[in-house]
């Protein structure tokens, strides 16, 4: 974690937020019409249609994985292999993310095994103006 | 169609006039029978005008379609529309793609890329996940995953319209670079340029030409998006609207599973190929590894899928592609499919399928 504070840290999702101590979270909303779950800001529940009825909560941090892909191409700059992951949190948020501490090999990855979340910075990635970004991380549980 | 290559510095109206001309050709008409125009391309905006000014520019209505992988399917119904609705008798659809090279995909900026830190958005990643998910549920193994790479590149030896025809055992293709597992290179599309066109007419005007020797008669066609899922779009749900686009076609046609002897459908990755076994309704769920252990989607075998050599090796301009392969369907329909051909095809399925996500099918059927 970084010295500055709430208001200066930036987060690499505008889901990630900071709370006032400091800590970092996902925020999701939940339908109170129809239950859906999502990570997004839409105007109008995307499941039901209904307005005014998305309710904002703090996400769980524990969850299990669903799906995986281990990455050996992707974008310049971007250092392979990690696993990418589809992680079903506790409360019905469906998040994608990293796996780190886990082998990126398929006999070391289990579908359906425990991960946690954990708030670190993002790899030392900067923006244009030199200033770092918080990222969540799933790691075994 | 023409034969998918990588176009050396012209535009995707260049490529698209040359199908477009091509398809009129085919169907005895000239561009001052074409009532309306409907042009796709993904990557290149305002490619209806663009392409009238290469093959004649008569006034006719005419917009540009852009709808991810669907983009030719959607443009080809819009075309089919425009009949329907009494405008007019004669239409033309064209799908054409000049693709930008490399790695498809990318994630989302917020200050920083999030790619490697929100997991991978880039396209062989996101299809693995889906094929994963899968192989969660069922068991489904790499190497029924590389297996339809075998099949699709066997089928494509026998299309000189496809970029490759080129035999790939399963060991080579289990053993080529791996990209995002399971999908190694050769389990991945081919990024090609291309262009595919239909002129679209009314049964009328096509008896009055007397054209119904050589006619395909649309016998259904289906759009849908992605309805809500839970997971999707944290994890793209290529299955929902596949699944609905097809029902309802088949439903429209009148028709089952049963009664269809070729698909095509949206094989982007082989991963994607097995989900859309299942969601086709070819099989019942969980039977997508049978399917394609047994050889029942393979020339000769039960319901014969891809036999262009699809995506993997026939290659994949987006926009051309949901044309191409009705193309595909019609030369079997026709019995012009040569070495590849489905003996007495009769009934033949075409399926894309774009994320975002949009997905249509279409029904073709012998007209005489
Ligand atoms: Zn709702």
């Amino acid at each position: 974690m970084t010295e500055a504070t709430a208001a200066e840290r930036r987060t690499v999702l505008p889901c990630i937020k900071i709370d006032e101590r400091g800590q970092a979270y996902v925020e999701a909303r939940r339908c109170s019409a129809c239950e859906a779950v999502v990570t997004s800001q839409p105007v109008a529940c995307p499941s039901c249609g209904a307005r005014n009825t998305l309710r904002p909560f703090r996400a769980s941090e524990r969850g299990v994985l669903h799906s995986y892909s281990i990455v050996f191409r992707s974008f310049p700059g971007v250092e392979t292999p990690f696993i990418s992951a589809i992680v079903d949190l506790d409360d019905g948020v469906t998040l994608k993310g990293v796996v780190r501490g886990v082998e990126p090999k398929p006999e070391a990855i289990k579908f359906g095994m425990p991960l946690r979340m954990a708030f670190d910075d993002a790899l030392g990635r900067r923006d244009r103006e030199g200033r770092s970004y918080v990222s969540y991380f799933f790691e075994p549980a | 169609m023409l034969k998918f290559s990588k176009a050396a510095g012209v535009g995707p109206e260049v490529l698209g006039a040359e199908a477009a001309l091509n398809a009129m050709d085919e169907a005895q008409v000239s561009i001052k029978d074409i009532q309306a125009l409907y042009a796709g391309s993904a990557f290149s905006g305002g490619i209806a005008q663009r392409l009238q000014k290469m093959i004649g520019q008569t006034g006719i209505p005419s917009a540009s379609v852009s709808n991810a992988c669907a983009t030719g399917a959607t443009a080809f119904r819009e075309a089919m529309f425009n009949i329907l609705a009494g405008d007019s008798e004669i239409t033309l659809a064209v799908g054409c793609e000049v693709m930008p090279r490399g790695l498809l995909g990318g994630a989302a900026d917020n200050g920083v890329s999030a790619e490697g830190l929100i997991g991978s958005a880039s396209m062989p990643a996101v299809f693995a996940e889906s094929g994963q998910e899968h192989a969660a549920k069922y068991g489904t193994t790499f190497a029924q995953f590389a297996k339809v790479s075998v099949k699709n590149h066997h089928h494509s030896t026998f299309n000189p319209k496809a970029i490759y025809q080129k035999e790939t055992p399963l060991e080579e293709v289990m053993g080529a670079e791996m990209i995002a597992y399971p999908n190694t290179k050769l389990m991945c599309s081919v990024n090609v340029d291309g262009a595919a066109a239909a002129v679209v007419m009314s049964e009328r005007e096509a008896k009055r030409r007397g054209l119904m020797n050589r006619a395909v008669k649309v016998r259904a066609s289906a759009l849908a998006s992605d309805a809500f899922q839970r997971r999707n779009p944290t994890m793209w749900d290529v299955n929902t609207a596949t699944r609905m686009a097809a029902d309802w076609a088949y439903e429209k046609a009148g028709l089952g599973p049963d009664d269809v002897d070729l698909v095509e459908l949206h094989d982007c990755f082989a991963t994607a190929e097995l989900l859309h076994y299942e969601n086709l309704r070819l099989c019942g769920p969980g039977e997508a590894g049978r399917m394609i252990d047994t050889g029942e989607t393979a020339i000769g075998g039960r319901i014969p899928v891809n036999l262009s050599g699809g995506l993997l090796s026939k290659g994949h301009p987006i926009a051309a592609t949901g044309i191409a392969n009705l193309y595909e369907l019609s030369c079997h329909l026709r019995g012009v499919a040569g070495v590849r051909q489905v003996p007495g095809a009769r009934i033949g399925l075409a399926h894309v399928v774009g994320l975002g996500t949009v997905s249509a099918v279409h029904i073709l059927e012998k007209a005489n």
